[in-house]
């Protein structure tokens, strides 16, 4: 039996030691980066674009990808300055941010979210990226944004639609330019009262994930809200490829309507499914039967074909618009790629510049100086109208579009019509409101 | 009694897929004894024949229209596609808009040709090595192929519509005494149903009247013998490849029309498809067609919304549920053979 010389003293002596020794290089690491992570050079600054390179989503991370090359373009004075122009803060003069020369790295997020958080953390970690953007798909947002808080960057959500990015998950160093479930419903429902009438029963097809939930719940909430019934509900698979036999009980039942809370190939395939199964040609309860797309993408209407024409969904922006913004970046985008930018591209585009604009204001990279440049930020010329990033929740408020798939399309760019510019009065909510309830931001974390 | 025919439809018309896939699956399994991870992206594959075909019908040169304007506001370029100027707009329309059936004839060949190529090159030089080995190379294979669909094609879904002649419905409702409307179905997937059926009644026939059918069946049973023999066994059964890829390659080229392809899809069958060769039987012909079918209606029917407020995620369980209880009770599958996968 050994005999052990434990003391008080000792434990608290040798653990002051150890603590010290671990505390040493921490200290010095933070002094070495100015107090928060990956403090730039006096030369460039190294920004992370976290796009879906591979996956399902490659085509729209693509577009993602473009929209950040003519960012950086702008920044560092090159091109025809796209939106600078337009943009009503003029902080931002096309020489870098604070003087540096803008540099990017990318990253692969494969629309996973552990893949997503592997590549945010390489760019933090090795390449040195001072802030993370990008992405499309709100599981992908939702981790990357709670990553960054940790590690001390600021995160410009890019493509994320659930309510809970700026909800129950929302974080002090993640900011989303992009409009949300919330506001889609807001935004869609008097349109559809106005053309299908508040004497509606619907049936909700909706994808069995998190963005499903809070779209079906928000849609479902405002066509409630103005007299619609709904008489059914059912929670399609992520994997689904073939809806037929989810279509055919809403030909059994009582519904004129069918709301698809699908994204992505799912949509493709449960709206093509629906109109060969001739839903768009039945007569119901003694009214057309109609059907609806929350949320629209050009690049999933491409997808759809004819099938998109007539259906009203919502979009966050749209090539056609003829505000200053939208027109200098539709020709600048236009003329570099040969087609008009998507909504991806442009939220992406945009967040880019907020962040830049943010540090120029805030004279400092420090994420918690950039975040307070942000909250509460005004601004307008940048293709939503005036729009404000509020400080409570991260979320930007702005006009919502409304558009409808176009009859006769002149292109394979030219799908959806703009029905209606939703005021930002219209789609805005109280800070707390129960679609939102849950989570905090937290304080925001400098990192280092 | 309509939901029931409705979604029974739905079940023959899902099982037709994957009976498709399954019997091509099968085939090269009781044949070579390969288990072939990469029969789902040879699916892709053929629907991207239709794609490539629609493609090339709709070939275009433009034409500028001063009266309309693009996106940049300049004069808008108008396609217009060579068929129109070689057979006249109207046949040239007809032409193009018939692209998916004319894909058939263009499928065939090319999948032969890839099926051919993909067992003389790669597959077997592993007839001999564990089946972990056969899954892992297949398996990277199909991953390779479906990247290569993508970096061409992209990754959004590409539309390719069926004839404008069958983008309607028919209406079993009226025929069968019922409410008119109450029991539609769409023309293209009784067309796919009725495509399937051909083609599953080609390969048996082909299998059981023909002599090469007949030497395909014995060296199936027994390989060592019909060797001893003199024939030769292994150029028939690399023919035979050849043929399970036409099959996975037309299934998925009468596809299109159903769902808008993507480079994704033989994945999405690929997993089902495997279930639904074991369930049948490994190495069985009937047992897949079986089984395909079964598991097809299986799933339309637990994907009806009484059922899933019943039992909650049943509809994504379903076709996995059965195949243990089936396993459990008939471990061979439904018409497995003895000897086949138990060494």
């Amino acid at each position: 039996m050994s005999k052990t010389n434990l003391t008080r003293r000792g434990v608290l002596q040798t653990g002051a030691v150890a603590g010290a020794g671990l505390a040493l290089p921490t200290y010095l690491s933070a002094a070495s980066h100015s107090g928060f992570t990956n403090a730039p050079g006096d030369s460039s600054v190294t920004l992370g674009f976290n796009v879906p390179q591979s996956g399902p989503y490659a085509d729209e991370g693509a577009d993602e990808l473009r929209a950040y090359e003519l960012a950086v373009e702008h920044l560092n004075g090159e091109g025809d300055g796209g939106m600078l122009p337009t943009f009503s803060s003029k902080a931002l003069e096309g020489a870098g941010i604070l003087g540096r020369k803008v540099e990017y790295v990318t990253g692969d997020t494969q629309t996973k979210s552990d893949a997503a958080r592997a590549s945010a953390k390489s760019m933090i970690e090795k390449d040195g990226a001072i802030m993370i953007t990008g992405g499309s798909s709100s599981g992908v947002a939702v981790a990357v944004q709670a990553l960054c808080q940790e590690a001390g960057v600021i995160f410009m959500a890019g493509l994320t639609h659930s309510n809970d990015t700026t909800g129950k998950d929302k974080k002090a160093n993640g900011f989303r330019h992009f409009f949300n479930s919330y506001m889609s419903g807001a935004a869609l429902a008097p349109i559809l009262a106005d053309n299908y009438g508040t004497d509606r029963k619907a049936y909700h097809l909706t994808a069995d994930y998190n963005w499903g939930y809070t779209t079906e719940e928000a849609v479902r909430s405002s066509t409630e809200a103005m007299g619609w019934e709904t008489v059914g509900q059912v929670l399609t698979p992520l994997t689904q490829t073939d809806f037929s036999s989810y279509i055919t009980p809403v030909l059994q039942s009582d519904a004129d309507v069918l709301v698809l809370n699908h994204y992505g190939g799912n949509m493709v395939n449960s709206l093509t499914n629906a109109v060969q199964f001739g839903l768009r040609d039945r007569v119901v309860n003694g009214k057309n039967f109609e059907i609806v797309v929350p949320l629209y993408s050009r690049l999933m209407a491409r997808g759809a074909g004819a099938n998109v024409k007539g259906i009203f969904g919502s979009t966050n922006w749209h090539w056609s618009l003829q505000d200053e913004g939208s027109k200098a970046f539709v020709k600048s985008f236009g003329t570099k790629y040969g087609f008009p930018p998507s909504q991806a591209a442009h939220t992406c585009y945009v967040q880019t510049l907020l962040y830049a604009d943010a540090v120029q204001r805030a004279g400092s990279f420090a994420p918690c100086a950039v975040a307070e440049a942000l909250e509460g930020f005004e601004f307008d010329g940048l293709g939503n109208g005036p729009t404000l990033y509020r400080a409570e929740d991260h979320q930007c408020f702005k006009d919502v579009l409304v558009v409808k798939g176009k009859e006769n399309p002149t292109s394979e760019f030219d799908l959806l019509e703009i029905v209606e510019v939703t005021p930002v009065s219209q789609v805005t909510y109280a800070p707390d409101h129960p679609q939102f309830a849950g989570g905090s931001l937290g304080t925001c974390n400098n990192g280092a | 009694m309509d939901w029931f025919i409705l979604q029974l439809l739905n079940g023959l018309d899902k099982g037709s897929a994957y009976a498709l896939i399954a019997l091509g699956l099968t085939l090269i399994f009781g044949t070579l004894g390969v288990v072939n991870f990469a029969h789902g992206a040879l699916f892709m594959i053929g629907a991207f024949c239709a794609v490539t075909l629609s493609r090339l019908l709709s070939l275009s040169h433009q034409v500028v229209d001063e009266t309309r304007t693009d996106f940049l506001g300049n004069p808008l370029k108008v396609d217009v596609p060579y068929a129109y100027d070689i057979f006249g707009e109207t046949m040239g329309a007809a032409i193009i808009d018939w692209a998916v059936p004319l894909s058939i004839l263009f499928a065939i060949p090319v999948m032969i040709l890839i099926g051919v190529v993909m067992e003389r090159g790669l597959i077997k030089h592993f007839y001999k090595r564990p089946h972990a080995d056969q899954i892992l190379v297949t398996f990277g294979l199909a991953i390779v192929l479906q990247e290569v669909i993508k970096y061409y094609y992209g990754a959004n879904p590409i539309p390719t519509p069926a004839p404008s002649a069958f983008t309607g419905s028919f209406d079993f409702g009226a025929i069968l005494g019922f409410e008119p409307g109450s029991i539609i179905y769409p023309y293209w997937r009784i067309i796919y149903f009725g495509f399937a059926a051909v083609i599953i009644g080609a390969v048996f026939a082909f299998l059981q009247f023909t002599t090469f059918g007949m030497v395909v069946r014995a060296g199936m049973a027994d390989r060592e013998t019909v060797g001893l023999l003199g024939i030769n066994i292994d150029k028939r059964f690399t023919i035979m490849f050849g043929l399970a890829a036409a099959v996975a390659g037309l299934a998925g080229v009468m596809y299109t029309p159903i769902n808008s392809p993507n480079y994704h899809m033989g994945m999405d069958f690929l997993v089902l498809s495997f279930v639904v060769v074991v369930v049948g039987g490994m190495g069985s012909l009937p047992g897949a067609v079986l089984a395909g079918f079964l598991l097809g209606i299986l799933e339309s029917f637990a994907s009806m919304r009484e059922v899933i407020d019943i039992i909650p995620g049943i509809n994504q369980v379903i076709i996995y549920l059965v195949a243990i209880i089936i396993l459990l009770t008939r471990p061979r599958g439904l018409m497995g053979r003895k000897g086949v996968m138990e060494d």
